[in-house]
Formats: C-alpha cells, sequence, structure tokens
C-alpha cells in the first residue's frame, strides 16, 4: 500500500470515512445486524418475563429437585412417582440413547445389507431391494410408527393365545416376551469380557499394523477380531461357572412372567425407526459403492487380489470417504427422531420433559431441556464422525 | 492325415427369456439360493396380502359388524370417513372450497416442475396461488363465509404448511446462506449460529415451542393462533435446512465467476442476483425437491400439538365408537396419499437430475 512513489515518499492521508469505503461499509453493516438482532432478542425476554410475572410463573431450573409425582413405564434405572423431576429427566435422556444406540446399529446393518441387494446381479433381489426403500422413504415416519403400534396393539392377540414365534418368544399386544438371562455372576463376567474384546482389537489393530510396516507380514485382523468378539464374551461366562438356566417368560393367569419385555411402544419405535433409517442408508452405501471407479476393480484382479480382498483392502475404504459423511446425517436424523417416541407414548426425553413442563407451567425451561439434550446429543455424534471422517480421509501429498 | 473333428454343439443362447433368467437369477451357487429366498418371501407376503386387501375385504358394508366379518380389509370404513379424513373439521358443505384449493396448490407445484416457468413469472403464480388459497379457505369475502383456521384440516392443510412452509422459507433461507458466506464476521456468526442451533434439534422440539413458548414472547394482549404458531416454527425450520442446501449451490460456483462480475463493476446486489444466484440455484433444484419432499412428510408432526392435518383428522376418523379398530386400513389409505405425492417428487427430482447433468456426460 504505502509505496512511496506514489506519496512522494510521505506516509498515506489519513483515512476519511466514506461510504465508498468497503471497510467502513462492512462495520456498519454489521453493526446494524448485531444491534437488529439484540433488539429482537431483548423484545421477547422483557415480553416473556412481563408475561411470566403476570402469570405468577417463578423461572429457573429450581423445580428440577421437586418430587414428581408420576409414573415411567419402562426406565433402565429405578423410578417411582416419589422421585424427583431431575430423575426422571435422566431417564428420559437414559431411554433416548438407547434406542437411538440399538437403532444406529441395527439400522446400519440392515441398510448396508438392502443397500447392496439394490446393486446384487440377482434381478429378483435387486427389485425387492428397491421397492423396500421406494415405499419406506416416501412414507411419513410418524404414519410407519402409528402403522406399527396399531400392528401391535390391534392385531396380535391378548396374553392368553400370545403367538409363540420360537420356543420361548411370545407376541401379543402387551409386547414381544423374550428369555433373558438370569441374574447371575457369570453374565457379568462375560459382560466385561465383552468390552474388553474392544480395547484389545483396538490394541490388535495397532500392533498388526506396526508389524506389517516392519516386515511386509499381514496378520489376519478381522478373523482375531472375530475370535475375541466371540472368545471374550464365553472366557467370562465360563469363568463364572458356565450357568445354563434362561429365564423363559411363562403365562401366569392373564399375563406372563419372567423373561425381558419389549414393550408395545419400545417395538414399534424400534422397528418404525430401523426400518425407516435403513431405507435412507441403503441409499446412502448404495451410491457410496458406484462411486468407486471401476477401473479400481479392474486394476485389483488384475494384481492378483481376490474379490473379497478388492473389496476389503480397495473399495470399501474408498467408498467409505464418500459414505461417512451422510451416514452421519442420518446417524442425527434417526436421533432426533426418535422424539417421535412422545407419539406412541415411549417415554423418551421429549415424553418426559412435555409431561414435567404440563405439570409445572416451567415452559421455557422444560424446552430448554429438550433442546440443550439433543444440541449435545447432535454435536457429539458429529465430532466423533468428523473425527473418524479426519483419521480415513485421503492423504494427500 | 486328419478328419475333421466332431462338430461342437452351438453355443448356449446369450439372449432371450432363458438366458436372462439364468444370468440374472441363478448364474452361481449363492444367486441360486439368493433367488429361492425371494421367491419365498414373496410367496410367503404376497398372497396373503391380496386376500386380506382385495378378494376377502368389504367395501361396501354399512357396519362394523358386517365389516369384520368378511375376515379381510375394511374398505367400506374409507369410504364412510373419506371426507373427514381428506377434509378434516372444515363445514360440511362448503368443503368444495378446500377441494378447490387442494387442486390449486397441488397445480402450483406442477407448474414449477415445468422448466419453461423457471423465471420471474414463477413468483407471480406462487404469490397469486397463495393468495387464491388464502381467500378461499378463510373466506369472508366475495360472498363466502367466514371459516377460522382451527377448523382446517386434513390434506390441503397439509399441503398448505408444505407449499407455504417451502415458499416463505425461501427468501430466509436464502438470506441465511449469504450470510453464512460473508465476510463480516458478525453476520456471519449470527447466521452459522442459527442454522447449527435449528438443525441440532428435532422438528417437535421447534412444534413444542411454537405452541407453549411463542404466546409468552409477544407482548401482552397480543396473540397468534396455533395453526399460525406451527406455520412459523415449520419455516424457521424448513430455511436452515435451505440454507445449507444453497450454500452447497454457492460453494459449487467457481470463482471467476464472482471475480468476473467483480471486474464488471457490479454491486453485491447485482452480483448475486443476476450472475451467482441463478446459476447456484439452478444446480440446487434436485436437492431442493429432497427437501421439499422431507417438510411434506414432516408436517405430520403438528398432529403432536394437536392440529388437524391428514394424519391427525385420520386419528380422530378412527375414534369413532361404531367404527372401531380398522386403524391399519385407515393408516395404509393416508400412507397411498403420501406415497403418491411423494414418490411423484422424487421420480421427477430424478428425472431432471439426470436432464440437468448436461456437463458431466461423454
Amino acid at each position: 500500500m504505502a509505496d512511496p512513489r506514489v506519496n512522494g515518499g510521505q506516509s498515506a492521508p489519513p483515512r476519511r470515512l466514506s461510504w465508498n469505503d468497503p471497510d467502513v461499509r462492512s462495520v456498519v453493516y454489521q453493526v446494524v445486524a448485531v444491534a437488529l438482532v439484540g433488539i429482537v432478542g431483548w423484545f421477547l425476554v422483557s415480553n416473556t418475563l412481563h408475561n411470566l410475572s403476570t402469570r405468577n410463573i417463578s423461572t429457573g431450573f429450581d423445580f428440577l429437585s421437586r418430587e414428581s409425582g408420576f409414573a415411567i413405564g419402562e426406565s433402565p434405572i429405578a423410578f417411582g412417582p416419589e422421585n424427583t423431576y431431575a430423575r426422571a429427566i435422566l431417564v428420559g435422556i437414559l431411554n433416548t440413547i438407547r434406542i437411538a444406540v440399538i437403532g444406529v446399529i441395527l439400522a446400519t446393518i440392515l441398510g448396508t445389507i438392502i443397500g447392496i441387494a439394490r446393486l446384487s446381479k440377482n434381478w429378483l433381489v435387486a427389485k425387492i431391494a428397491m421397492i423396500y426403500v421406494e415405499v419406506i422413504r416416501n412414507v411419513p415416519l410418524l404414519l410407519q410408527l402409528f402403522f406399527w403400534y396399531a400392528l401391535i396393539t390391534e392385531t396380535l392377540p391378548g396374553p392368553r393365545q400370545a403367538i409363540n414365534v420360537m420356543p420361548g418368544v411370545f407376541m401379543s399386544n402387551r409386547g414381544i416376551k423374550v428369555p433373558a438371562p438370569t441374574e447371575h455372576f457369570a453374565f457379568d463376567l462375560a459382560a466385561i469380557g465383552f468390552m474388553l474384546a474392544f480395547v484389545l482389537i483396538f490394541i490388535m489393530v495397532n500392533l498388526a499394523k506396526k508389524r506389517q510396516d516392519a516386515t511386509g507380514k499381514a496378520f489376519p485382523v478381522y478373523r482375531g477380531g472375530l475370535a475375541l468378539l466371540i472368545g471374550m464374551p464365553l472366557l467370562g461366562w465360563l469363568i463364572g461357572g458356565a450357568p445354563w438356566e434362561l429365564d423363559v417368560p411363562k403365562l401366569q393367569g392373564f399375563n406372563f412372567v419372567g423373561g425381558a419385555t419389549l414393550t408395545p411402544e419400545f417395538a414399534a419405535l424400534l422397528f418404525g425407526l430401523v426400518l425407516y433409517t435403513a431405507g435412507f442408508i441403503a441409499e446412502v452405501v448404495r451410491s457410496g459403492i458406484q462411486a468407486v471407479n471401476y477401473g479400481q476393480w479392474e486394476a485389483a484382479s488384475a494384481l492378483g487380489l481376490s474379490r473379497s480382498q478388492t473389496l476389503r483392502l480397495i473399495v470399501l475404504p474408498q467408498s467409505l470417504r464418500v459414505i461417512i459423511p451422510p451416514m452421519t446425517s442420518q446417524y442425527l436424523n434417526l436421533t432426533k427422531n426418535s422424539s417421535l417416541a412422545v407419539a406412541i407414548g415411549y417415554p423418551d426425553i421429549v415424553s418426559i420433559a412435555n409431561t414435567t413442563l404440563n405439570q409445572t407451567g416451567q415452559a421455557i425451561e422444560g424446552i430448554m431441556i429438550i433442546m440443550a439434550v439433543y444440541l449435545s446429543i447432535s454435536l457429539s455424534i458429529s465430532l466423533f464422525m468428523n473425527w473418524y471422517n479426519k483419521h480415513i480421509a485421503l492423504v494427500e501429498r | 492325415m486328419t478328419t475333421a473333428s466332431e462338430s461342437l454343439p452351438p453355443p448356449t443362447a446369450s439372449t432371450g427369456p432363458i438366458a436372462w433368467v439364468k444370468e440374472r437369477l441363478f448364474s452361481s451357487p449363492l444367486n441360486t439360493i439368493l433367488t429361492v429366498l425371494s421367491v419365498w418371501i414373496v410367496l410367503m407376503s404376497l398372497p396373503p396380502f391380496i386376500e386380506w386387501a382385495l378378494i376377502k375385504a368389504s367395501f361396501t358394508a354399512s357396519t362394523s359388524q358386517e365389516c369384520r366379518a368378511s375376515g379381510g380389509a375394511c374398505w367400506a370404513f374409507i369410504g364412510q370417513k373419506y371426507r373427514l379424513m381428506l377434509f378434516g373439521l372444515y363445514p360440511y358443505d362448503e368443503q368444495w372450497r378446500p377441494l378447490i384449493a387442494a387442486i390449486v396448490m397441488i397445480a402450483m407445484i406442477i407448474v414449477s416442475t415445468v422448466q419453461r416457468f423457471w423465471n420471474i413469472s414463477l413468483l407471480f403464480i406462487w404469490v397469486g396461488g397463495l393468495a387464491v388459497v388464502a381467500i378461499l379457505m378463510w373466506g369472508g369475502i366475495f360472498g363466502l363465509r367466514y371459516v377460522e383456521d382451527t377448523q382446517w384440516g386434513g390434506l390441503p392443510l397439509t399441503l398448505i404448511l408444505s407449499t407455504f412452509g417451502i415458499a416463505l422459507a425461501f427468501p430466509f433461507g436464502i438470506l441465511l446462506a449469504l450470510g453464512r458466506r460473508s465476510k463480516m464476521p458478525a453476520i456471519k456468526t449470527l447466521c452459522v449460529l442459527y442454522i447449527e442451533l435449528i438443525r441440532g434439534v428435532p422438528l417437535i422440539s421447534m412444534l413444542f415451542m411454537s405452541s407453549v413458548m411463542l404466546p409468552l414472547f409477544l407482548p401482552e394482549g397480543f396473540s397468534i393462533d396455533k395453526l399460525l404458531r406451527a406455520q412459523i416454527a415449520i419455516i424457521m425450520f424448513a430455511a436452515a435446512y435451505l440454507a445449507e442446501v444453497v450454500r452447497g449451490g454457492l460453494q459449487a460456483i467457481p470463482k471467476g465467476q464472482y471475480e468476473g462480475a467483480d471486474s464488471l463493476g457490479l454491486s453485491y446486489g447485482q452480483k448475486m442476483s443476476f450472475i451467482i444466484l441463478p446459476q447456484a440455484l439452478k444446480i440446487v433444484i434436485p436437492p431442493l425437491c429432497s427437501l421439499f419432499i422431507a417438510v411434506f412428510k414432516d408436517t405430520s408432526l403438528v398432529v403432536i400439538i394437536g392440529i388437524y392435518d391428514l394424519m391427525q383428522s385420520t386419528k380422530v376418523a378412527l375414534t369413532d365408537p361404531a367404527w372401531r379398530g380398522f386403524s391399519i386400513e385407515a393408516y395404509v389409505f393416508v400412507s397411498a396419499i403420501y406415497f403418491i405425492f411423494c414418490y411423484g417428487m422424487s421420480k421427477y427430482s430424478q428425472n431432471l437430475e439426470v436432464r440437468l447433468a448436461t456437463g458431466h456426460k461423454r
């Protein structure tokens, strides 16, 4: 800027404020925008405070420590009417996380299968997969939830005439009954073994990579991982004394006792969410696989790789790069869609916060809790998937 | 001495129905297993469904007992209740008005799909069409009886919520997208905050906010009704997603276009409205279609705050004690309506993608 030939060696003249200066305009625009937002915000907040004071609603989160006085149909932790609102909210959060985690896992598996099926050379398989995807994606999720809920509660018989699908599995309008492992030390050990397996797999993958870098020898990571996943829980179960008894549901009087229950609400929500999201994931997977150039397949077979090696080592890593971002948004969608639980009465965070705000009148706090929960879940999923995406992204020179 | 070797059998046919079946259904053992499995699935599901939906179904029964005795689907229930399901609680003799309004909205959507109308005339068509819809639905002038919007319902309401939602979110979404791409830090931060906050929460929480929090935001003695509040929530929600779609289009425009506009001395407004946006919006028409489908499906969530859209009026129809327990039939009927709209739009957008992707064909 300060070219000595222009100004004859002197410093530039002092800047004059002018509308023609883009910097000045930019500052003015921004000040105006922030001021406008500020005024609107202040207007809304002052109205709200005024309205709250005229209606005698106290603000703040004190209500959380009060006794809730309502019962919750299903809860992963003990909960009764004598517990506080804070604990009710916690139950809601846990229920949301439970449906989201199970839903994401099942939808990913089902969606991947259907996505690959759509690309199958088998005409019949490809057509069935296509019809599935088109029907599922073009009907609102809420309608599907109502449909599954009505199917379970209206068309299934009562507990006394329950349909016995498999030995020990009963379907009735009170939900689906499955055998559950009895309370035993061995099952806890098996669960610990399962979690330990993930740690061991992580270590194994790193060691295998180091060894391959150093010696060029590959290690059967996939088979080893599978062996760990099955072996570790089995080991825990054996150490615990290998108990055989399962808690099988039995009809007693008008209802079943024993076993674990999938309530109609949970079953309908899980069914609906998994089937719906799987339709979208199938499209993501299909487009990801199609995005890999066919030359990659040919080059791999020219190098003498087998078809499964090609898929595993060449095609999948490349298609994953295309798949991960849209897959992330599908996971986020599933989590946010689980809020539709409120329509069929599964006690997720929205439904419990809704009950809370109806009972206490603390509308603003209730909605802030809902939004905060979803924002933090959404942000954590995006952060994790962004990290994973960076991890597998193409590293260029 | 050599003799001619025995002639080989003719090569197996590589065309014709038998070859097709061999190639597409039984080319390998795995393929054969898959085919058998799929045939089994089809045989297990299709005949019972047809029996339920057509053969044993009752189309003309006048009471629910008669219907139940048939053992199949009770389509007579739809025949009894379709007016309630399609038009909600709108006064019975005035129901031609929502019918025409729905036709106008469908016509507007169809006109928007014709490439010849992709210019400023589309704006006038939409403004005019939405005005006609508003007059028909509310009435109060031209000798039409005034109908409060708490009585609106059914399919027209679903169409209103989604078409008004997208149409009004459009300018808002474009401004947000431009703001997010802006170099001014304060404006950029505001837009990013808005977009990410809205996209991070479910639509239900926005609808709840509109139904319980919005009344608190307004000055005393000033209130807006429930339908309008839900519409505002849908517009705010759609705008955030629309902004991201438009931003994708803005990013896809080569830098040379921006620089070329700058070197011609165009102002920011001229640059955007004459050079950048026309190109960017054309790129994002297919994702806009998907967004419209998503909004159309998502309007069904207003059930939760008790607005009588297609879903809710169906649920109301189901509560009639004389016709209990035909939810499956009702839901299949409503699914078919949603499916026709959404499938049509998605087919159109796929078609369009092929037509617009002229640059990549070799």
